[in-house]
């Protein structure tokens, strides 16, 4: 019961605060950090006080949502869950404090689509009904746009409709293959259901089982986003506001990652490993062509944005190889990309709150005013391009030595991504902070200061001790 | 215990010099980053006699339990541990030993820099990656240490980051050798792959146990390993990067790109000796890198105008003989190199900061001339480096350079080619050092300002104990002998013709005296000479060739970087994008055609009407 009263009150004091921002200015964020920060540490009390280990798929909520078609409102926990759930209410209180002076018109409705937003993603990571998970799909998705085209920059509608229409045209193909497999059950079975544990208990023929996964398939890739499918998130990010920006790479993200894990990689194994080598090459080309193009970028964002392709192709890599190595760091590279490129776009944010451009030419000799930041930026610069020690590496690592095992060729390669991300992060941290003085500015601000600290210690916590999350296992590798 | 602290002696100094760098005075920082260094130094040497009574005489220290890989059927543990021994005590002595040095003289050099706390911090941190990379009892751990000192590295030399070239510097230094590190990452995948372990003894014990002489696996992994060595220690061909990073200050050159960090590929190799046994062509392809990179860098070196690429190129040709010495397995001796190396090479480049100081940041050697009368303290100290550099005997250099050059005659993996390569090099040592010393510190002055002398105490306590080390370092020689046990058979002596040693030793009085005839008109007065020479290494192709390096920048610049950034300006905008978007166009493009169509017109519609049917049926007609 609790997430569903977690999503429940998320919205009500998304609505409390656009209400009482009407009233009085300035209301609404704080409202909204109390809401965030409540709800998060309520989650951890209940997961530290629940009796479960959530090593299996644990059902917190069942009951009958719309009778004609068996559609049941059913909400479960496991352990990946949990930890995205956890990522999610950190992003979530990081996202609020980089809006507090960044978003000044409108505030309430803002705030009230930030919650609304997380209140859809949070469904999505515990939603057990498949009609249930597609409406929660639908849910994150129009406060997100709406996010981008209210509060975006210059060119915010136009990015704000290709992500709607990527996202959209895409789930619809998941939408076919759900129905078509609660078909399926009905003939196996002799009703109807879209629970998802009752669909682990099918037997799904390889033909069409191949094509059911490839409609889940590609939901998940342009989600995730993979090479091809990539190209809403460069507009997407560029325009979003930064706490946008935080939440589309820091969860959002994550949603393509979690779907690929838990609807096509266990409800399909076998037609999964068949597409393996494909969705394998995908992954590589998007490390590769991910980290070329953050190399071609002048815009600071859209450097950060191409990066991520490059980072979510090592997820789509290591899912694919079906080892345990691999699959452990899939897990642990999302988290760490949450946080890391979360950071990154909070600096960019930063840097255009005091300079009012992205543009790296306008950048330059930070370091001199803003050491502080400097000393920062290098430091998630450094997770970004897989510095040991930090989360990212572990992630790295634990993925290609898995996929080594599988896929030689394709990890060689892959490696490669390793010699790119170090010249995209020395690009962007160099043309920013080094080089001759073109602005100067004040450091951070104590604000600022704690969503930088906040951030890397966590990165650096996980990356020193990543058996923290790792001592938890997670269903699907093999 | 005291071992596994020894990390963070200097990790504690960096985090309170990089908190409280506003608060501290110059007094503090250095009491705190000097003192950590000398508290590194003292447990070193501790732990060198703890050594001796050490069971099997190792020590090692397991801090945590980083992760575990998962290899099949059970877990491969990844530890934060540290393994001492003998080899790795070696290491520690020199980085702390000499680190404590060098911190000491920078102290008193950055002294006015404004930013002296950062710069402290910096090399603090730089010592702990290092340590951590020696220590390591996994190449994980290695790893982490390893890309440390990358960084380390990568922040010093873009330490004055307001200069164009120092940020260009810094940036190819750190992707250059992050290509190697990327050939070591997949090594290291190779290796886990197969040996399903990634700790150091294991592997060691598994391959020396599982694998023959010459198998596959091993030969890739060997080769993968070398590809991260020659990145780090600036070998053929990832050694473009070290001449540019001596924009780094002068202590940062000593330190990182002469005694200690490029010397990091030079340890990887000998600790992985077991494996590279097992394949015995990849040592012969680390003894021809080695030669190869000792002679085309005694060349460049012959040639540079500026007195720290001189000295840079020297550290390369140097560097190539610890290599030979790896690769014709002579493991004990290529490692003496690196200690005695990091002593003399620390000397000079210091010497050479104190005299760059003096003469208001003149680097170019053609614009000094005559400060052996000006700064007679300083020059004294270089000649000792310069003898020790040379190996002439008695100094340290000479020991070490004397066991490598020995060995490679009859080794089965080097053998006499590559003989005559190591006595060509010390030819070449030896004359450009004569070179270098002629040109700037004998002859007339050329330059114009007031000399300013060093009166700092802390410079010369540090530039004396270095050169003092240098002479007598030869007297240190490391017993390794436990840890390449394995492969001591191989070289067999007695083998080797009686003139060889004769040969090896005369070598550079021969490029001595060579100098002394054909560099004559350095030792004068005469100052056409210099303006001449100067035009000619940039006119002359040979040596302007010679002069850049060989064209090796030129040829990646061709080869890899432009192609790279041409691409990537090609497709700014992202030709998938624009592919889909072209949906977009076509879209919009129906939309009007219809727009048009829908325009209210009745004659438009008849017509349409009207031509719609006679369409339908001629299609029906035919």
């Amino acid at each position: 019961m609790i997430i569903t009263l977690i999503m429940v009150g998320l919205l009500l004091s998304g609505g409390f605060a656009w209400y009482m921002e009407s009233k009085r200015t300035g209301q609404a964020k704080l409202i909204a950090l109390l809401a965030a920060i409540f709800f998060g540490i309520s989650f951890i009390v209940y997961l530290t006080t629940s009796p479960e280990n959530y090593s299996e798929l644990v059902l917190l909520t069942d009951f009958s949502w719309i009778n004609t078609f068996n559609i049941r409102y059913m909400i479960a926990l496991d352990n990946l869950s949990n930890m995205l759930l956890l990522l999610t209410f950190v992003l979530l209180i990081v996202a609020i404090l980089i809006s507090w002076r960044e978003i000044t018109q409108r505030q309430g409705f803002y705030y009230f689509n930030l919650l609304a937003t997380i209140a859809g993603i949070i469904g999505v990571f515990t939603a057990a009904d498949m009609f249930l998970f597609f409406f929660f799909w639908e849910v994150m998705l129009l406060p997100m746009t709406a996010l981008i085209a209210i509060w975006g920059h210059e060119n915010r509608h136009f990015a704000a409709i290709k992500f709607f229409i990527f996202t959209q045209v895409s789930s619809l193909l998941m939408l076919i293959s759900i129905i078509l497999m609660a078909y399926l059950h009905k003939q196996q079975v002799g009703h109807l259901s879209f629970a998802y544990q009752d669909w682990l208990n099918l037997t799904l023929s390889p033909e069409y089982s191949y094509y059911l996964m490839l409609g889940f398939f590609i939901a998940f890739a342009v989600k995730l986003p993979s090479f091809p499918v990539h190209s809403w998130l460069p507009d997407a990010h560029t325009q979003a506001p930064t706490a946008g920006s935080v939440l589309l790479a820091g969860i959002l993200l994550k949603t393509g990652a979690y779907g690929l894990i838990r609807f096509v990689i266990v409800l399909f194994p076998q037609a999964s490993i068949e597409f393996a080598p494909i969705a394998a090459f995908l992954g590589l080309i998007s490390i590769l062509y991910g980290a070329k193009m953050a190399f071609a970028q002048s815009d600071f964002k859209r450097l950060v944005a191409y990066s991520s392709i490059s980072h979510m192709g090592f997820v789509m890599l290591a899912l694919f190889s079906f080892n345990a190595n691999a699959f452990q760091g899939a897990v642990i590279t999302l988290v760490a990309h949450g946080l890391s490129s979360a950071a990154l776009f909070a600096f960019a944010g930063m840097i255009y709150a005091r300079i009012h451009s992205r543009d790296l030419r306008d950048m330059g000799g930070f370091w001199k005013s803003s050491p502080v930041m400097g000393g920062f930026a290098l430091a998630f610069a450094a997770a970004a391009f897989g510095m040991p020690g930090l989360a990212n590496f572990i992630g790295e690592f634990y993925s290609l030595v898995g996929a080594f095992q599988r896929f030689p060729l394709i990890t060689i390669c892959a490696a490669l991504g390793i010699i790119g991300s170090a010249i995209y992060g020395m690009l962007l941290f160099q043309s920013s902070f080094h080089g001759p003085v073109k602005n100067s500015f004040i450091d951070l601000s104590i604000r600022e200061r704690f969503i930088a600290i906040t951030l890397f210690a966590f990165l650096l916590v996980i990356g020193l001790f990543p058996n923290l999350i790792l001592q938890y296992s997670f269903n699907g590798g093999l | 215990m005291l071992l596994s602290l020894l990390p963070f002696y200097p990790l504690i100094s960096f985090l309170l010099i990089i908190f409280f760098k506003k608060q501290l005075s110059w007094l503090q920082t250095s009491v705190l980053s000097v003192g950590a260094m000398l508290l590194c130094t003292i447990t070193s040497l501790v732990l060198l006699n703890a050594l001796n009574s050490a069971p099997d005489g190792v020590i090692t220290s397991h801090l945590w339990r980083w992760f575990s890989l998962n290899n099949g059927d059970s877990f491969a543990s990844v530890n934060f541990a540290f393994y001492l021994d003998a080899l790795s005590a070696v290491m520690i002595c020199v980085v702390s030993g000499v680190g404590f040095l060098i911190h000491l003289f920078a102290a008193a050099y950055m002294k006015n820099d404004e930013n002296f706390g950062r710069f402290m911090a910096y090399m603090n941190l730089f010592i702990v990656a290092m340590l951590i990379l020696v220590l390591a009892d996994n190449l994980v751990l290695l790893y982490l240490g390893w890309e440390g000192v990358g960084l380390c590295s990568f922040l010093l030399i873009g330490f004055w980051y307001q200069e164009k070239a120092n940020v260009l510097a810094a940036r190819k230094a750190f992707i250059v050798t992050r290509i190697g590190d990327t050939s070591m990452a997949i090594g290291l995948f190779m290796l886990f792959n197969s040996l399903g372990s990634v700790n150091i003894l294991e592997v060691s014990d598994l391959a020396t146990a599982q694998w023959q002489i010459g198998n596959n696996d091993a030969y890739w992994i060997c080769l993968l390993l070398l590809g991260g060595a020659v990145g780090k220690s600036a070998q053929l061909p990832l050694q473009t990067w070290l001449p540019d990073a001596m924009a780094g200050p002068t202590p940062v050159s000593a330190l990182i790109h002469a005694a200690t960090m490029v010397t990091a590929g030079v340890y990887l190799i000998a600790r992985m000796n077991a494996l590279f046994i097992l394949s015995p062509e990849v040592m012969n392809y680390v003894a021809w890198v080695g030669a190869s990179t000792l002679l085309l860098a005694g060349a460049a070196s012959l040639v540079q105008s500026d007195i720290k690429r001189v000295l840079a190129y020297s550290t390369m040709s140097q560097i190539g003989y610890m290599m030979l010495a790896l690769g014709a397995g002579a493991w004990s001796a290529g490692i003496f190199h690196l200690m005695t190396h990091a002593f003399f090479k620390a000397l000079l480049f210091l010497t050479a900061g104190a005299v760059i100081y003096a003469l208001h940041h003149q680097q170019n050697i053609f614009k000094m001339g005559g400060v052996l009368k000006r700064l007679p303290f300083e020059s004294g100290l270089f000649i000792i480096g310069l003898i020790c550099l040379m190996a002439l005997p008695g100094t340290s250099g000479f020991f070490s350079k004397e066991a490598i050059i020995a060995q490679l005659w009859s080794s089965p993996t080097a053998g006499q080619a590559l003989w005559w390569c190591a006595i060509l090099g010390a030819l070449l040592t030896s004359i450009y050092s004569c070179r270098l010393f002629f040109i700037a510190f004998l002859g007339k002055e050329r330059f114009s300002h007031q000399v300013e002398n060093s009166s700092s105490k802390l410079l010369k306590i540090a530039l004396l104990t270095l050169a003092c080390l240098s002479l007598v370092g030869g007297f240190m020689a490391p017993e390794l002998g436990q840890v390449f046990a394995l492969n001591s058979s191989d070289i067999i002596p007695g083998k080797d013709p009686s003139w060889l040693h004769t040969v090896a030793i005369a070598t550079p009085f021969i490029g001595i005296g060579f100098s002394w005839f054909y560099f004559k008109a350095y030792r004068g007065t005469d100052l056409q000479v210099f303006t001449k020479a100067e035009k000619n290494s940039s006119d002359n192709p040979v040596s302007s060739f010679c002069l850049s390096g060989l064209g090796f920048d030129r040829l990646y610049s061709i080869l890899l970087i432009k192609p790279f950034v041409f691409i990537a300006r090609l497709n700014r905008r992202d030709v998938v994008d624009q592919t889909l978007m072209s949906v977009t166009w076509y879209v919009g493009l129906w939309r009007d055609v219809l727009v048009f169509s829908q325009n209210g017109f009745i004659r438009w519609y008849a017509a349409a009407f009207a031509l719609g049917l006679v369409f339908f049926i001629g299609g029906w007609i035919l």
